[in-house]
């Protein structure tokens, strides 16, 4: 367990490294004069040095990774290039919109996956598994976008046209600020992101719950004479929910990354707006600071993940 | 050969016609061709193919140009689209353009990048899993992390990075997905191949002295088909979504070229006037990919028609 531990904080630890790299690389190769794009169009070629020296971009590259890393070991993710403001109090306010978005539209669709599941395949072929699993396949090939205009279409426009304001269409409070208003306001990205993930949920858990309820312990199970319910909850959705747990691990792992497309069209000011934000107007110590905590989100995501699997199913064991 | 079982009359088994031994791969076209769902969707993306093929014939017989602006007819007095008429089926855009003709057309580019991208995706899915599973040792501690790492990046900001660094076009777009999806590939395959060397076929194989390119290509290759050919069919509506995703950031392609992802971001703009706007583009993407997912599970039932166990490996990208 130990040195599965080590083993796999090490691949992380290089995983992230070789992002920061690769996003080091990337910035200094593209065409883009980023000290020009800050002083403006009209500056003179000594302003503009004048800023790719304050900024240390006139350093070679090896240097100024080599200062990224000295920072970030103290700590210190940097200054934004434009507003100066240190990294991490502009990511932090955000990370917090990520995480309500992230956390919320988990929670539904592992409720709305699960359950479908289960549904559907304690009566397969039935017209209800029929006609579930025809519906989530039409929810997972809608790509979220998509999904996300018809329900600002839908849930806000349309009942905005019929004098029912019941969700606003963009914005955020945070949950400190107004419970009921942060439910409020994030009802719509939590459904048009629960829905499509839902989707997945629903074929993923329905194929676990098949392949489990073959198997001879729920024939035991079911022998013994407990109730349909215990056999099918107590008895085989306990082992069938293995892999539902490790894609959810990673699914959440991800979205705490930022939701780029969800937080676009409902306006919501989290870490995937600055995100591109930062990549349109290349600001770099934002953006690696972005793309690493991301990566790390799904790294550690995966490490939880396979410690609960051995936890949940005691076959598993880890090497 | 000609043997004849004893089952049934002849007139039930069609004629005289002799009993032939099928190959699993026949078996499994059998079982497609006959089923109504997966017939339905070969058609649809048929049609859809040949459509965007003859999109200039198309738009000929419309008499509408693709990126044309119809200012006079197109659009209403106070310079709003105009819905669905006789002249304009599928009504018109923000800039009085003919979104029929851009519908059709947007299928070039999702059909061109769904299916490049995920056949390219696969190709180096399949070397770099089969290398790894079939010589393991150091050749699969070097990919198996490379799989690793691909799989553990943030795909959608390294996508816009890798687009907003290099300047957004279609070629861009082909390498950006194709270079996200392998990975998921690799790693099926990878898993497939370390079972399959195994078997006591490749024992025999080794035995007689067969070379590992030759055991590669004619022991393990063939038994790979059936998992890489479904994976495939489902990987192309992936690619499509993911491409109308980087069009809609506006990082695809680049207009005016019309492309379902960014009529959709132009249409985002106005769906509180014009829900044709939305409506049809937004109709096309969900139709292409609902047709291949149920073509891909068609498929997967067909050559495996027990287990739903490659769903389970696929991985969802958002």
């Amino acid at each position: 367990m130990i040195t599965f531990l080590v083993r796999r904080l090490t691949l992380g630890l290089l995983v992230l490294w070789v992002i920061t790299v690769a996003v080091f690389v990337l910035f200094f190769v593209a065409p883009h004069n980023v000290a020009r794009l800050i002083a403006g169009k009209l500056a003179t070629p000594q302003t503009v040095a004048l800023v790719s020296q304050r900024l240390g971009l006139n350093k070679p590259v090896i240097d100024q990774y080599w200062m990224f890393l000295d920072r970030l070991g103290h700590g210190n993710l940097g200054y934004s290039f434009y507003s100066s403001e240190p990294v991490t109090s502009l990511l932090a306010g955000r990370i917090a919109v990520s995480a309500s978005l992230a956390l919320g539209a988990a929670v539904i669709w592992l409720a709305i996956g699960v359950s479908t599941g289960v549904l559907a395949a304690t009566r397969p072929r039935s017209l209800p598994d029929r006609s579930l699993t025809a519906l989530s396949l039409g929810f997972y090939s809608m790509p979220t976008f998509l999904l996300g205009i018809v329900v600002l279409y839908l849930l806000f426009f349309r009942l905005h046209l019929a004098g029912v304001d019941l969700f606003p269409g963009s914005g955020y409070v945070p949950l400190t600020a107004d419970p009921l208003e942060w439910a409020r306001h994030l009802a719509l990205p939590w459904l048009s992101l629960a829905l499509t993930a839902a989707a997945a949920y629903t074929r993923l858990t329905r194929a676990a719950m098949l392949d489990v309820l073959g198997e001879d312990f729920v024939r035991t199970a079911a022998a013994k004479g407990l109730t349909r319910t215990r056999v099918i909850y107590g008895h085989a959705l306990r082992a069938a929910i293995t892999p539902v747990t490790t894609q959810f691990g990673i699914d959440v792992g991800i979205l705490l990354g930022g939701a780029v497309v969800t937080e676009q069209i409902f306006g919501l000011p989290g870490l995937g707006q600055i995100a591109v934000q930062s990549i349109v107007t290349q600001d770099l110590p934002v953006i690696i600071a972005i793309v690493t905590l991301a990566s790390a989100f799904v790294v550690l995501a995966n490490l939880v993940v396979d410690v609960v699997y051995a936890v949940l199913d005691p076959r598993v064991r880890l090497e | 050969m000609t043997m004849t079982m004893p089952v049934g009359t002849a007139a039930e088994l069609g004629g005289a016609e002799a009993v032939r031994a099928r190959t699993p791969l026949a078996l499994a076209f059998e079982r497609i061709r006959h089923d109504r769902m997966a017939l339905a969707c070969s058609i649809f993306i048929v049609l859809t193919t040949v459509a965007a093929i003859a999109a200039p014939l198309i738009a000929h017989l419309v008499g509408h140009g693709p990126d044309t602006q119809y200012l006079g007819t197109g659009l209403t007095p106070q310079g709003l689209p105009r819905p669905p008429t006789a002249t304009f089926l599928f009504g018109t855009d923000d800039l009085g353009r003919d979104l029929l003709v851009r519908v059709v057309y947007g299928a070039r580019i999702s059909l061109l990048v769904g299916v490049t991208s995920s056949l390219s995706a696969m190709t180096i899915g399949v070397a770099v899993g089969v290398l790894a599973g079939y010589f393991r040792g150091i050749t699969d501690a070097v990919l198996g992390r490379c799989i690793d790492v691909v799989l553990s990046l943030p795909f959608l900001l390294a996508a816009i990075s890798l687009e907003t660094v290099v300047g957004p076009s279609l070629l861009i777009s082909i390498l950006v997905i194709a270079f996200f999806s392998w990975a998921a590939v690799a790693r099926i395959v990878r898993g497939q191949t370390l079972s399959i060397r195994e078997k006591e076929f490749i024992e025999a194989a080794r035995s007689i002295g067969t070379s590992d390119l030759r055991i590669i290509r004619v022991d393990v290759l063939p038994n790979l088909a059936a998992p890489v050919i479904v994976y495939t069919t489902l990987l192309i509506p992936a690619s499509i979504a993911f491409e109308a995703t980087l069009s809609y950031l506006g990082l695809g392609v680049v207009p005016p070229t019309p492309d379902w992802g960014n009529m959709l971001a132009e249409a985002t703009g106005y769906y509180q006037v014009a829900w044709w706007f939305i409506l049809f583009p937004g109709l096309a993407l969900l139709a292409i990919t609902l047709a291949f997912n149920l073509l891909g599970d068609s498929i997967r039932d067909a050559l495996d028609p027990r287990g739903d166990s490659l769903l389970v490996a696929l991985r969802r990208r958002r």
